[in-house]
């Protein structure tokens, strides 16, 4: 058996070498015909993912212009009365909403970004190599869980652990939607923290030992001022999976439109935009106020989510630059 | 390797070879013999499952039919008719006056076909001793009014309140029927689906929300209104308070002996009594 493998492995070899160097007019055509029209499909396909996002932006505005054009838009920035179906007196005041996201984003990144960061520091510069091949792969799993399924852990265990234990009259709230939410946001901030530090380099890190630093001076005053634009990229990513989030929010912040009073009191429920959209789109008569109002929402979204990108995007690229100037 | 993977590819191609005459015989059977109908239906999550089941039963009996179910929202089952992209929009309240002349202006004569009743049972903590509540007291809680079970004679605990979405046929039931379409307090909290409106109040000493009969089992507990229990006869007539009817809405009356027609009609069979009690709703008739 072994003797024809070798045979047939052989003959394949002969045959790549058997290629003529010169190739005739037909084949060169071929070759240069299909490097063009690969070249053309690979073109085609960039382009309509950026046609997507154009579209997007394009739909959203257009169908987000009524209500923007309308005199209720000052209402939408200022009032917190939520009552966007109600027949005779629709009031459409997403002061609430847009608190209510603000308040799951923050708690979320209260808690995300100190362990993200602690743990991204401990990948890169404390764990065995070993060990790092075996956790990193399982916090990146965690990105991956359907978020339907946190969602279902928010309310079905969490929020009654939260009753019982915390003694608070409910569990589906700011806290709750805030926890589920920086343990999404996690594996985001510690996959680029983390390749941020690394590519800090070695020779820095060196620099700082030859010096007489110890660990922690290293990490602390060179390694993580190092990688300050990558982390920083990290954090407004990990943001960005927090406040575009749904369906955890849906079921696990309670989806009360209010501000909670006292301000600081995170044990009460609160409803994001996201939320909002997600819940009221489908009853909505098609070319209502109510629906262009809930695409304005979507509008003010994207506005954010489009701000927070570009910022991650400029931070990523001085990484990336920082990292390109120390070669 | 070449050669191995040319060999692969062309067993790849005669496999593929043999399949297309095979796929292609097993699709076109049914179809050279009548054309498969198609019988597309969307809208209300309330009546979705009424739809699904009758659809089960459906398949089974006429083979030829391939029967969608969309449950998305009332509003969106009606939008589809409108359209012109479902031959029946299930819905949990009756179509509005914007979305008929809508439908009027495309050349859509929506007809209405109530298969089913629906109660909205209002519901609470087992262990809460508050038995029986009015339809006033009711108002208040949801408008912020009433924060306490001590008010209603209950425990010292905080009333937590629960509503379903504002997009759901059930909320807006209760909106018209209970709320008598006034604004609820800010701090209700929203769920958005019976079964997490169920498994909130079970978890929530303090709570309270509303389901539908079919939701309703040993660990909540459903409360009088206005003395009422919430049962098939108080519902199916009418006595409880909030009650409402379920429908199906058709482009004109189903010409008759259509799958259609069959469809919308098959609440009135034993079957389809059957199967609306098994789904936890009323059926209409009443023999």
């Amino acid at each position: 058996m072994p003797n024809t493998t070798r045979q047939t492995s052989d003959a394949s070899v002969t045959g790549e070498f058997d290629r003529p160097l010169l190739l005739t007019p037909g084949q060169d055509l071929t070759g240069y015909l299909t490097a063009t029209v690969g070249k053309a499909m690979l073109l085609a396909v960039t382009c309509a993912s950026v046609l997507a996002v154009i579209l997007i932006f394009v739909f959203i505005t257009r169908e987000a212009w009524p209500f923007l054009t309308s005199g209720s838009v000052g209402e939408l920035l200022s009032s917190s009365n939520w009552f966007p179906a109600h027949e005779s007196a629709a009031e459409f005041g997403a002061l609430a909403l847009l608190a209510g996201s603000l308040y799951v984003t923050a708690g979320a990144l209260i808690i995300a970004v100190p362990v993200g960061l602690l743990a991204a520091v401990f990948l890169s510069d404390i764990v065995p190599f070993r060990l790092r091949q075996i956790i990193k792969p399982v916090i990146e799993l965690l990105a991956a869980i359907p978020s339907v399924a946190y969602g279902f852990f928010a309310y079905l265990v969490l929020a009654p652990w939260m009753q019982k234990n915390l003694g608070l009259p409910t569990g589906v709230n700011a806290l709750n939607a805030s926890l589920i939410l920086a343990i999404m946001a996690v594996p985001t901030i510690i996959s680029i923290a983390e390749d941020a530090l690394t590519s800090a380099g070695r020779e820095l890190r060196e620099g700082s030992y030859a010096l007489g630093a110890t660990r922690a001076e290293t990490l602390i005053k060179v390694v993580i001022p190092a990688a300050h634009s990558g982390i920083i990229a990290a954090v407004i990513l990990g943001m960005m999976r927090a406040i575009g989030e749904t369906m955890v929010v849906w079921m696990a912040s309670g989806n009360a439109a209010q501000v909670p009073s006292p301000w600081w009191d995170l044990g009460q429920s609160v409803r994001t935009m996201t939320a909002t959209i997600a819940g009221e789109m489908g009853e909505t008569v098609r070319g209502s106020q109510h629906y262009h109002c809930l695409f304005a929402l979507g509008f003010v979204l994207l506005v954010i989510t489009f701000t927070l990108n570009l910022i991650g995007e400029y931070f990523l690229s001085r990484a990336r630059r920082a990292r390109g100037g120390g070669k | 390797m070449k050669k191995h993977w040319q060999k692969v590819v062309q067993l790849v191609m005669v496999a593929g070879l043999c399949m297309v005459p095979c796929g292609a015989g097993a699709g076109e059977k049914p179809a050279a013999k009548e054309k498969k109908a198609k019988l597309q239906i969307e809208g209300s999550t309330t009546v979705g499952p009424i739809a699904d089941a009758f659809a089960e039963v459906f398949g089974k009996k006429y083979k030829s039919v391939s029967i969608t179910v969309k449950k998305t929202g009332s509003g969106d089952g009606a939008a589809a008719l409108i359209d012109g992209r479902c031959d029946i929009a299930t819905m949990s309240r009756f179509m509005k006056a914007k979305e008929f002349k809508k439908a009027v202006e495309k050349g859509i004569m929506p007809v209405a076909h109530a298969v089913a009743m629906d109660g909205v049972c209002v519901i609470v903590h087992p262990s809460n001793p508050v038995k029986a509540l009015t339809c006033e007291q009711i108002r208040k809680i949801y408008k912020g009014e009433i924060k306490n079970w001590k008010q209603l004679g209950g425990a010292n605990k905080k009333i937590v309140v629960i509503s379903r979405d504002t997009s759901s046929g059930t909320y807006e039931t209760f909106h018209k029927l209970l709320m008598k379409k006034q604004k609820v307090s800010k701090g209700v909290e929203y769920v958005n689906s019976n079964p997490q409106a169920h498994a909130r109040v079970k978890t929530t000493t303090g709570a309270i929300a509303y389901v539908g009969l079919g939701f309703v089992d040993k660990s909540v507990k459903a409360l009088k209104i206005d003395g009422v229990m919430p049962t098939r006869k108080t519902i199916a007539t009418g006595k409880y308070p909030i009650s409402r009817p379920l429908f199906m809405f058709t482009n004109g009356y189903p010409k008759l002996g259509s799958t259609v027609h069959a469809f919308v009609t098959f609440h009135l069979t034993e079957r389809g009594q059957e199967v609306i009690e098994a789904k936890g709703f009323v059926p209409v008739t009443n023999y």
